[in-house]
């Protein structure tokens, strides 16, 4: 150990020295973190006493590491010590009806075609019996349980299903990962698990929107699935709803564990409040994911639309070990305005005979910058391994910037990677095509984006694909002169 | 239906069209013909409402309306229709998506409800016979990699779909064989009623033996220095156009 690291390392375990200090009873933890909060949290959620030995060597990592600036972002650094890690979950406010909400967002909800229903629930308006959401996951999830498929929040898997946390927590992400991915591992406030037992295909795609208590998405989520042997599932993220916040950072961990022949399709739909047309506000949105195909003939599949958040860092990967397994990343990024994303994926391919396929699409207007940073690293022992890269960027106007960042390392003779890249401009002759036939300006970017989009978007499980859609409409408006 | 007056007309500060006058009525045909770099694209773009040119004089009324105050998309929701020299490809998105946006916006201008799919799909498959159009490019991305002819009938389909008023075919015979040209010209002559009109702008008589014109005009340096009628295009397929080029050098 260096000498630097051991004035940390010390600095690091002091404030243990001072004891527990923090009120049990309260309902939210003070400002700031030191490993009373940590501990404080852990016991808030009466965790066993490997989680919080589990938190605090994270926490110990953390205070260590430094927040990257590798990332082709901008922003001022979020003060750690003004974060409040712990706050009791709260109850929504119950609201009568629709017309005590914002009408700008009911606007919103009527362009993207949300149902009367679901507007209510997203607001929080009540809902009567029949129609709750609550309801329909309760039967929902009794037929899940019929199959052994387990679907819950993660706090309520530390308490059913230890073992199965226990084995797996970290095993894809581990808890000093990267700086953010350190902070999650120690104060994650909940998220939801999921595990799919050995040869069942779960009939339905898994949506945290039918997860019980998943009102409240926190601002340190985490989120684990294991796909045993033979199984699949389809796992759906995100809401294409506007999701006001007001936390400003979010700094998440997704783990996915593929068994043998297991496959895992993890969609997302990115909407966080971007911040205003003059930059101001906005979520910071920092995840880690990252899937493992641990066994022969693994694939895992990650398709996201990012069309929210002031500042994106996100890199979905996949870790190929077993044999012919198979990654897929396939992300649409659209910013407008102010918005930067950093984003992109990593291929660590060390199985034989393992393949993965990128296709990733920015799309860029305003004043903003879009990203892709990706990595296809092929080790000596992943023989015959392939990768196909295509990264295409698309800008609309003259002020924003499109960016991207390849990194391959190919380390055996018998493998082939493939990479193609295009940037372009919407032209206005499209644009004037199209309104030559009756279709208005911004109807026709939307048009031709969604065009531009269209491999990304088909991968995506219908209903999502429709919403998709209207959003990046949405979320272009304004953006060419 | 259409009046034109003394329209002058600029791109990057070069004055292309010099003072065209020009009357269309319903049910006519008119073709606009000339040397290369005359303005007859200018001309065809000015009227469908493209940004690049400037209109620096004169005034254009469409059924009454200034069309100059209309947008491009607007004029087109009007019932004004370009058919392009060079049809743009959109990637991703198909023809079908296509003209079903098209058309819904249209309809929605005239108040009408959006078209169901089955309805749609019917009115898509009479108007496909029309232009002898294939089912399999439509479902293919706008104008990639279809062939200059495939281009040119897709346009005239559109053409067909959308039912305009006022059709403007900028050198559609360009790039055309013989047999893509007569199916081309068949699906605009069916096309015609005695509510619409076509203008046809063209370097060449030939499309004008299969789109019969009651006008040809003469367009040289920004001006129409000659008007009549069919015969005037096989004059100037015989002499060629230095013999207008000479007439109107003296006249000026």
């Amino acid at each position: 150990m260096s000498k630097d690291d051991q004035i940390l390392e010390e600095f690091a375990s002091k404030e243990y020295e001072h004891g527990w200090n923090v009120d049990i009873e309260a309902d939210s933890a003070p400002p700031g973190l030191n490993e009373d909060i940590v501990r404080f949290i852990s016991a808030k959620k009466e965790e066993p006493e490997w989680l919080l030995e589990w938190r605090l060597k994270a926490y110990r990592n953390w205070r260590k590491m430094v927040e990257p600036e590798w990332a082709n972002i901008h922003y001022p650094k979020p003060k750690f010590e003004d974060i409040i890690y712990y706050s009791a979950p709260k109850q929504k406010k119950k609201i009568e009806s629709l017309d005590d909400v914002d009408p700008e967002l009911l606007k919103t909800f009527e362009r993207l075609g949300i149902s009367l229903t679901e507007q209510k629930r997203l607001t929080g308006v009540a809902v009567d019996a029949v129609m709750d959401s609550v309801s329909v996951g309760t039967t929902f999830k009794k037929q899940l349980a019929e199959q052994g498929i387990i679907f819950c929040s993660f706090s309520e898997a530390v308490k059913e299903h230890p073992e199965l946390v226990k084995k797996y927590i970290g095993s894809v992400v581990p808890s000093n990962d990267n700086f953010y991915a350190a902070l999650n591992s120690a104060v994650f406030s909940d998220g939801s698990f999921c595990y799919i037992p050995k040869g069942v295909r779960c009939p339905v795609e898994l949506s945290t929107y039918f997860r019980i208590n998943a009102a409240n998405t926190g601002q340190f989520e985490r989120t684990l699935i294991v796909a045993e042997e033979d199984s699949y599932v389809s796992y759906l993220e995100g809401c294409t709803a506007p999701q006001r916040d007001e936390n400003q950072l979010h700094a998440a961990v997704v783990e996915i564990y593929a068994a043998k022949s297991a496959e895992v399709k993890y969609s997302t739909v990115q909407n966080w409040f971007p911040g205003d047309k003059n930059g101001k506000g906005g979520i910071y949105n920092f995840v880690t994911k990252r899937g493992i195909c641990a066994g022969d003939y693994a694939k895992i599949s990650w398709t996201q639309v990012e069309t929210g958040s002031a500042v994106t860092w996100k890199y979905p990967s996949c870790i190929l070990k077993g044999d012919h397994s198979q990654g897929e990343f396939y992300s649409v990024a659209v910013t407008n305005n102010y918005q930067q994303a950093d984003t992109g994926t990593k291929m660590i391919h060390l199985g034989k005979n393992t393949k993965s396929r990128i296709v990733s699409k920015g799309v860029s207007g305003g004043k903003s910058q879009n990203s892709y940073r990706g990595l296809v690293e092929i080790h000596p022992r992943a023989e015959n391994s392939r990768n196909f890269s295509q990264c295409d960027s698309l800008l609309m106007g003259d002020q924003c910037g499109a960016h991207t960042f390849p990194y391959i390392e190919v380390k055996n003779k018998s493998s082939q990677v493939e990479h193609e890249a295009t940037t372009s401009k919407i032209g206005e002759d499209q644009i004037f095509y199209c309104t030559q036939r009756g279709i208005d300006e911004e109807s026709a970017v939307a048009l031709i984006v969604n065009g531009y989009c269209k491999e990304v978007l088909n991968k995506l499980p219908m209903e999502f694909a429709v919403e998709a859609q209207k959003l990046l409409a949405l979320t272009l408006e304004g953006s060419v002169g | 239906m259409l009046s034109i007056k003394n329209l002058h007309a600029s791109i990057e500060g070069k004055e292309i069209l010099k003072g065209i006058n020009l009357e269309v009525k319903p049910g006519e045909v008119h073709a606009i013909m000339g040397p290369n770099g005359s303005g007859k694209s200018t001309l065809a773009s000015v009227l469908a409402g493209r940004e690049d040119y400037e209109v620096d004089k004169g005034e254009i009324t469409f059924k009454g309306k200034d069309l100059l105050d209309l947008g491009a998309d607007e004029r087109a929701k009007e019932g004004v229709f370009l058919a392009f020299q060079y049809p743009i490809e959109i990637p991703g998105v198909t023809t079908t998506n296509f003209m079903k946006t098209a058309l819904n916006k249209i309809r929605e201008h005239r108040g009408l409800e959006p078209l169901d799919a089955v309805s749609f799909l019917t009115l898509m498959k009479e108007k496909m016979k029309l232009v002898e159009i294939d089912q399999s490019l439509l479902s293919r991305s706008l104008n990639e990699g279809f062939s200059g002819g495939e281009k040119k009938r897709n346009e005239i389909f559109q053409m067909a779909m959308l039912e305009p008023e006022l059709s403007i075919l900028d050198e559609t015979d360009s790039g055309l064989d013989i047999d893509a040209l007569r199916i081309v010209s068949n699906g605009v002559n069916k096309l015609k009623t005695p509510d619409n009109a076509t203008i046809v702008v063209t370097h060449y008589q030939r499309l004008l033996d299969y789109i019969v014109p009651d006008y040809v005009h003469v367009l040289f340096e920004g001006k129409i220095v000659k008007t009549g009628g069919k015969e005037l295009a096989k004059e100037l397929e015989a002499k060629g156009y230095d013999w207008i080029k000479e007439e109107a050098g003296v006249a000026s």
